[in-house]
């Protein structure tokens, strides 16, 4: 089941370590875009086009693709690279350690049983929160230029100043958001 | 297969493995650590950030650990709008980015919903990005890309340069793994828990 904090923690700073030690600092939320970028390339192939002149041989007429020299217009073309296979890998990560210890239960699901005690049973409640919540979460995320993962543990790890503000931003937002939509808690 | 892969592949699965053993797929353990009632994830997070913290400055001023790996973000009003966009968004949900797509792994359905709100907020922010550049809250905070301590070997600039960062850095995790210790389970205790017929 659930490590307890002590080896949870443990664990995961390890691998916050070992990823800095063997590559580079851990990040997540780039990636969203990485897929946007394949899916519009595929719909339009005028989206990422090689570019020799650009720093990174990619050009995109999308000036988020673009930016950087087309580093992102690089890595939507070869899909194969690391920060974009690490999500994938995180995924079946995610999925064996699930599936070891047994899996998620069917009521929880559809929604956690926090959400249940506060807001009822409906699904399309939840489903239509969480989608409201994921487009606020990563438009938020590329706004700041990083998430928990990049801004919040890879960032303050290496005391950078802006994981710092981040996190202070976030979780100032985050908890009394918190406090005041759950007031009930499950039984 | 190039060994950046196998290391993609080795290190992302590692962590997916570990955030999902550390509790951090449940949204449940999330909500109930900013509603303040349950702090498992908290100490989680402090332990992790101090153990990667003391073991990456203690790797640095050994020699182990290769300044070039350190990454230091930009600092920028974006950074502070975003996080508080994405503080709304985690209290909401109970899912962040990386959780997101494991819990989904692990089977949860409205997981995948945030999932597809995330695609359509980074769709939404491609497009969004020339003007938000234009109203200037990218322009760089004290310097952009700075540290609080001075990391050797990087160019990164530094708020506070009296101190060498190593030292700064193992001194800051222990006190990370410190807090982790110090912070109890929970500060907002059983409030809003319904009697039950046994109480």
């Amino acid at each position: 089941m659930t490590l307890s904090w002590k080896w949870g923690g443990l664990l995961l700073g390890l691998v916050f370590f070992a990823a800095v030690l063997l590559v580079k600092p851990i990040g997540v939320s780039t990636q969203f875009v990485i897929l946007d970028g394949i899916v519009w390339d595929a719909v339009n192939p005028q989206i990422v086009v090689e570019d020799p002149a650009a720093k990174h041989g990619y050009a995109s007429p999308n000036p988020y693709l673009n930016k950087g020299g087309g580093k992102y217009a690089k890595n939507v073309a070869n899909p194969l690279n690391y920060s974009f296979v690490f999500v994938i890998a995180m995924i079946v990560g995610a999925a064996v350690s699930a599936f070891l210890r047994g899996g998620v239960g069917r009521r929880e699901r559809t929604m956690p049983e926090i959400w249940r005690a506060n807001f009822g049973d409906a699904p399309w409640k939840r489903y239509l929160a969480a989608f409201a919540a994921g487009f606020v979460v990563i438009f938020g995320a590329r706004l700041a230029g990083g998430c928990t993962s990049g801004h919040m543990m890879s960032g303050i790890m290496q005391m950078a100043y802006s994981g710092f503000l981040f996190t202070i931003a976030a979780f100032l937002t985050a908890i009394p958001t918190a406090i005041w939509l759950y007031p009930a808690e499950e039984a | 297969m190039s060994m950046k892969i196998l290391l993609a592949l080795l290190l992302g699965g590692a962590f997916g493995f570990a955030l999902d053993r550390a509790g951090a797929t449940n949204p449940n353990l999330i909500i109930h650590m900013l509603r303040l009632s349950r702090l498992h994830l908290a100490k989680v997070i402090l332990l992790a950030i101090g153990v990667a913290q003391v073991l990456l400055f203690a790797g640095l001023l050994t020699g182990i650990v290769d300044p070039a790996h350190v990454h230091i973000k930009t600092a920028n009003w974006g950074v502070i709008l975003g996080g508080i966009l994405l503080g709304a968004g985690f209290a909401v949900s109970g899912y962040c980015p990386g959780t997101s797509v494991t819990a989904a792994a692990t089977g949860r359905k409205d997981a995948l919903f945030f999932i597809g709100g995330g695609l359509l907020g980074a769709f939404a922010y491609m497009l969004a990005y020339g003007w938000v550049k234009s109203t200037g809250v990218l322009a760089k905070i004290a310097g952009g890309k700075v540290t609080i301590f001075p990391i050797a070997g990087t160019d990164y600039p530094a708020l506070i340069t009296a101190i060498p960062g190593e030292w700064a850095g193992i001194a800051m995790g222990l006190g990370f793994i410190a807090l982790a210790f110090v912070l109890p389970d929970c500060l907002r205790c059983r409030v809003g828990r319904r009697a039950t017929a046994a109480e």
